[in-house]
């Protein structure tokens, strides 16, 4: 039957470049691997199963670095559906060095807690690679089985402590959601296909060029496509799974996707508002413009009253959305494009170091509180002295406090704002500028309670930390130190030439 | 760009040296605390000595030049660059926020504030220094914001952690003010170089490069100037303080441990007055002229408020603060009336104001060690009791009040008569109603300050603490220091504080006599500053 059909069309097979792909291939290669060793390794020795995932993911990075230095800057596949760019290689190392702390993470948590350790790992590296092919997709289909590929074993990562309610009332209110928003993106994808006859973003972009003018149907599309995404990334008001399920997640998990899961979100974003609708600015921006105000302001505000430290998190990471959504409301306005794109993708390597740091000393500081309330925390310091500081560390780059990374993070979106310079930039950068002054309410908070509060029930002896969350620990605040004192290392990604095909240049 | 380019590590040594010292004591136990602490003293120490030895370097000859300059790419695509120099503007600040380090922490040898932990204490001394210093040696509005903002953690969690009892309150507003204003600050920096970018000749590559933009800044148009000068103007102001962003400061200074409240007075504020030195009036003219009379008129606000808030206090502490807010009016006066005067004035006055105002917290927190109190009805016959103290105390006090012959005059004066002319362009009018209203401060400053002498210094010591001298009949039941004896605690000043406080008060004395000392370093320099009010 197939072969007939097949033989009806003449089709060819693509040239596939190996090298190009190799990220992928060796996690995809490393998902068959943990699923073989899983089957044959003892209870006891379920441990192998967390290394090996650790080793793929570094594995899967060798190619990129390989990539990176190689001569060729673009690589296209498949007629530009699949992009090999510096932009695409940035974004896959973040992931895959995301998924290497995440991995640090979880072993100890998920081996304390005898979960499926196995299946853990084969979700995560899923989720990893649907990440990974997201950074290249450029093409409504892709991107829609990318999304899809990271988004699916993430819903049931959430929902890992089978035995735990809040744990099933995370996966499923971030599973029918998801599937929802997926549904509402999926409708504009058709709109957006049915109106110019492509899937592929460069054509879309270019067939809207064309018309000039946008009926309803056009800006329908494109307002339905970027909701899809303004769900994964939290944006209010489509953030309302986020605190459950970041409370009810195990703790890792919630780590994994406060930081990889939303960053791929913003991928996808940035490329459907680059290549895919550079002209229709005048539908996407004051929409984006609204989305980061609100979001940042309200996701501070209720980030205010969380007594919860996950949930204050989750609170946290929608309004650090709003800050990286704050230069993509400008990005179609004069020479801000550039500086735009850089901002985000600036912001989301520092947020993803800091903001995994400050998931790994809540990991590791709770292994002697044994609580989730803020309160719990008080006198981290005067037992603990180490996490104290290093929590205070990623709490200060957070509230974009200098020299620490967050600074650098908030200083790219407020310079490309302005860069942007009318009446509607100024009007956002205030209003970032007095969410960045009100979000140290909660951060302080916190910094009050390690530094200036007694221990709750006098407890004083700190249990140990165990290795893998130090070298997750040292792995994030050297992330952080680093790009806020040097913030040259990282501020050479993201020019805009790295995005292949970005405003229609 | 006239730069002196010798020997440019001198600055970075002297700024970063104390993070080294950060870095060893890291290592060191939590137990064991004097080494903590001879570290700590030791890098200070060595700190100093970079300081002097920039000191007998420098240039004075070319004090209006930047010395030791040294210019690194640091962060090439936002076109900021590690550009640090030092004038005579900055070099007295510079040098005194050495001294100041120093000095603390030989008076907290033993005078470690509770909950203890020299270690994590001293820690934050030494960033706070590198702060400071790096805040004043800073030539690029990028590396300034950085530096700026370093002093802030540490000083939050010194209130917070070693200060007293509305210690979390007090830290937390100090944080949010100067945060409020900073982040204003920033924004107003890059919207400043966005807009001399466009106004660049050919050829010129932007920059946030000091002495670049002072050079083009008056390029931009008047009302652009305007706003952007308001930017700056808030967060610069915050941290002054200035009337009405001031209130942070009497909880700030009241709650903090002594050595913050020293670092705070003698540092800290001067942070804000330098930016306005540095940053915003010689970038930003035409708008500096439009602000001036507004910040004149807050300044002699901020004069006779901060004198009435001082005659209103029963602390000894907060009277201090208060005071500050009155000395700090004089300084922005100075700085309104955009002449050389003026400006030299203020200079002068910060770093005579470090000294007295940091002197007088010292001996506020070694009054408060003796007495347990600071409440001024509680105490009494400090001549009597102490007489060493005491006689500081007064001293302090006459020094603080202006008395001719010591630091504090050379503050005062010329900066109110520099407001009787002041810039082309100002209303004669307005600054002299402004220098009369200034005058009258001074009468008021004689008055709290003198009579705060007079009712903690003269007279008998109150009954509650008339026992210490020689006997153990305890007070009337004051519990607090019921148990640990009067003996050890009522004692004169000791070695440890007469190490700390003899350099300063030298440095009051001498800079007194013979102010020429310090205004032959810093009128070449503010003369560069002034260029564009023709100066």
């Amino acid at each position: 039957m197939l072969s007939s059909i097949l033989a009806q069309v003449p089709w060819q097979s693509p040239t596939i470049d190996y090298h190009a792909i190799a990220p992928e291939i060796v996690l995809a290669g490393g998902i068959c691997l943990i699923i073989l060793v899983d089957l044959f390794v003892s209870e006891s020795r379920k441990w192998i199963t967390a290394t090996l995932t650790g080793f793929v993911m570094l594995a899967a990075l060798v190619p990129v670095l390989t990539l990176a230095v190689s001569d060729a800057d673009v690589r296209t596949m498949f007629d530009g559906r699949y992009v090999v760019d510096e932009f695409a290689l940035t974004l896959k190392a973040l992931f895959l060095v995301a998924g290497y702390v995440v991995v640090l993470l979880s072993q100890n948590h998920v081996e304390e807690g005898d979960y499926y350790q196995g299946e853990y790992y084969t979700l995560l590296l899923t989720s990893v690679t649907g990440m990974v092919m997201m950074a290249s997709s450029r093409d409504l289909v892709s991107i829609f089985v990318a999304l899809e590929f990271l988004s699916i074993p993430a819903y049931m990562l959430a929902a890992w402590r089978k035995r735990d309610r809040k744990s099933n009332e995370a996966g499923v209110k971030y599973y029918l959601l998801g599937v929802f928003a997926s549904a509402v993106m999926l409708y504009g994808m058709s709109l957006l296909y049915g109106v110019t006859g492509s899937t592929l973003l460069s054509e879309i972009g270019s067939k809207l060029t064309v018309e000039g003018q946008f009926g309803g149907v056009e800006a329908l599309a494109i307002t339905f496509v970027i909701i899809g995404f303004a769900f994964k990334v939290s944006a209010v008001p489509f953030h309302s799974w986020a605190p459950d399920t970041y409370e009810g997640a195990p703790t890792p998990v919630t780590a994994f996707l406060s930081v990889a899961s939303k960053a791929a979100g913003f991928v996808a974003l940035v490329t459907l508002i680059y290549v895919g609708f550079p002209q229709a600015k005048d539908v996407w921006q004051p929409f984006i413009w609204v989305m980061a105000a609100v979001t940042m302001t309200v996701g501070n505000l209720l980030a205010l009253r969380q007594t919860n430290i996950v949930r204050m998190l989750a609170y946290s990471s929608i309004s650090q959305g709003g800050f990286i959504l704050m230069p993509l409301a400008v990005a179609g306005t004069g020479d801000a494009a550039g500086p735009a794109l850089q901002a985000v993708i600036v912001y989301l390597l520092v947020y993803a170091a800091m903001n995994l740091g400050m998931f790994a000393v809540v990991i590791a500081a709770s292994r002697t509180t044994r609580s989730g309330e803020i309160s719990s925390f008080g006198g981290l310091f005067s037992y603990a002295p180490a996490l104290g500081v290093l929590m205070t560390i990623f709490l200060a780059s957070l509230a974009g406090i200098p020299p620490l990374g967050g600074w650098i993070a908030k200083f790219s979106a407020f310079r490309a704002v302005l860069e942007a310079g009318n009446g509607w930039a100024y009007a956002i950068a205030v209003i970032g500028a007095i969410n960045s002054v009100v979000a140290f309410g909660y951060y302080g908070n916190i910094m009050r309670e390690v530094w200036m509060k007694p221990a709750p029930n006098g407890e004083t002896s700190a249990v140990r930390t165990p290795s893998s969350l130090v070298a997750a620990l040292s792995i994030t605040v050297a992330g952080t130190l680093l790009f806020g004192i040097l913030p040259g290392t990282i501020m050479r990604f993201g020019d805009l030439v790295d995005l292949t095909g970005a405003f229609g240049g | 760009m006239d730069v002196l380019r010798d020997q440019n590590w001198v600055l970075s040594v002297g700024t970063f040296l104390p993070l080294v010292g950060v870095l060893v004591m890291l290592f060191i136990p939590k137990a064991e605390e004097e080494l903590s602490k001879l570290v700590a003293l030791v890098t200070a120490v060595a700190t100093l000595g970079v300081g002097v030895y920039t000191l007998t370097q420098f240039d004075f000859d070319q004090a209006d030049k930047l010395q030791f300059f040294a210019d690194a790419e640091w962060i090439k695509v936002i076109s900021s660059n590690y550009t640090i120099g030092l004038d005579g503007m900055s070099l007295p600040l510079y040098f005194l926020s050495m001294v100041v380090t120093v000095l603390v922490m030989v008076y907290s040898w033993n005078h470690i504030p509770s909950p203890g932990n020299p270690k994590a204490f001293l820690i934050l001394m030494l960033i706070l220094q590198t702060g400071m210093a790096g805040t004043f040696i800073a030539q690029d509005l990028i590396l300034f914001f950085v530096f700026f903002e370093v002093v802030l953690l540490p000083m939050y969690f010194m209130i917070g952690v070693w200060g007293g009892e509305q210690r979390q309150y007090a830290s937390l507003k100090f944080f949010l003010y100067t945060m409020f204003g900073s982040a204003l600050m920033l924004v107003a920096f890059i919207a400043l170089f966005f807009k001399v970018r466009g106004a660049l000749p050919e050829g010129v590559e932007a920059s946030f490069s000091i002495p670049q933009l002072a050079e083009y800044g008056g390029l931009l148009g008047r009302s652009a100037q305007i706003w952007i000068f308001g930017g700056m103007f808030v967060g610069f102001a915050v941290k002054v303080p200035m009337f009405p962003f001031h209130t942070w400061l009497p909880d700030a200074h009241t709650q903090a441990p002594t050595q913050g409240s020293v670092i705070l007075a003698a540092i800290l504020l001067k942070l804000g007055t330098y930016g306005f030195v540095r940053i915003a009036i010689p970038i930003l003219p035409e708008a500096a002229k439009e602000w001036a009379p507004w910040i004149g008129l807050l300044s002699v606000i901020g004069i006779i408020y901060g004198a009435l808030g001082c005659l209103a206090q029963t602390d000894m502490k907060r009277l201090i603060a208060f005071s500050s807010v009155a000395h700090m009016g004089f300084v922005m006066l100075g700085i309104s009336t955009l002449t050389p005067m003026g400006f030299n004035a203020a200079i002068f006055g910060m770093v005579a104001h470090g000294l007295i105002t940091g002197m007088l917290f010292f001996v506020a927190g070694s009054v408060k060690e003796r007495y347990h109190t600071l409440e001024i009805a509680r105490l009494g016959g400090m001549l009597k009791q102490m007489p060493k103290l005491g006689w500081i105390l007064g001293f302090c006090a006459m020094a603080s009040l202006g008395l001719p012959g010591l630091a504090g005059f050379w503050g005062e004066f010329p900066a109110i008569l520099s407001a009787y002319s002041p810039a082309v362009g100002l209303s004669e009018e307005v600054f002299r109603t402004f220098m009369v209203i200034a005058a009258l401060g001074t009468v008021f400053a004689a008055a709290y300050l003198l009579w705060l002498f007079q009712r903690t210094a003269f007279g008998e010591p109150k009954p509650e603490f008339a026992g210490g001298d020689h006997g153990h009949d305890h007070g009337h039941g004051h519990g607090a220091h019921g148990d640990d004896g009067h003996d050890d605690d009522l004692h004169d000043v000791n070695i440890f504080e007469w190490i700390a406080w003899t350099p300063f008060l030298i440095a009051i004395v001498v800079f007194g006599v013979y102010p020429q000392l310090m205004f032959k370093v810093i009128d070449p320099a503010v003369q560069v500053a002034l260029k564009a009010f023709g100066g």
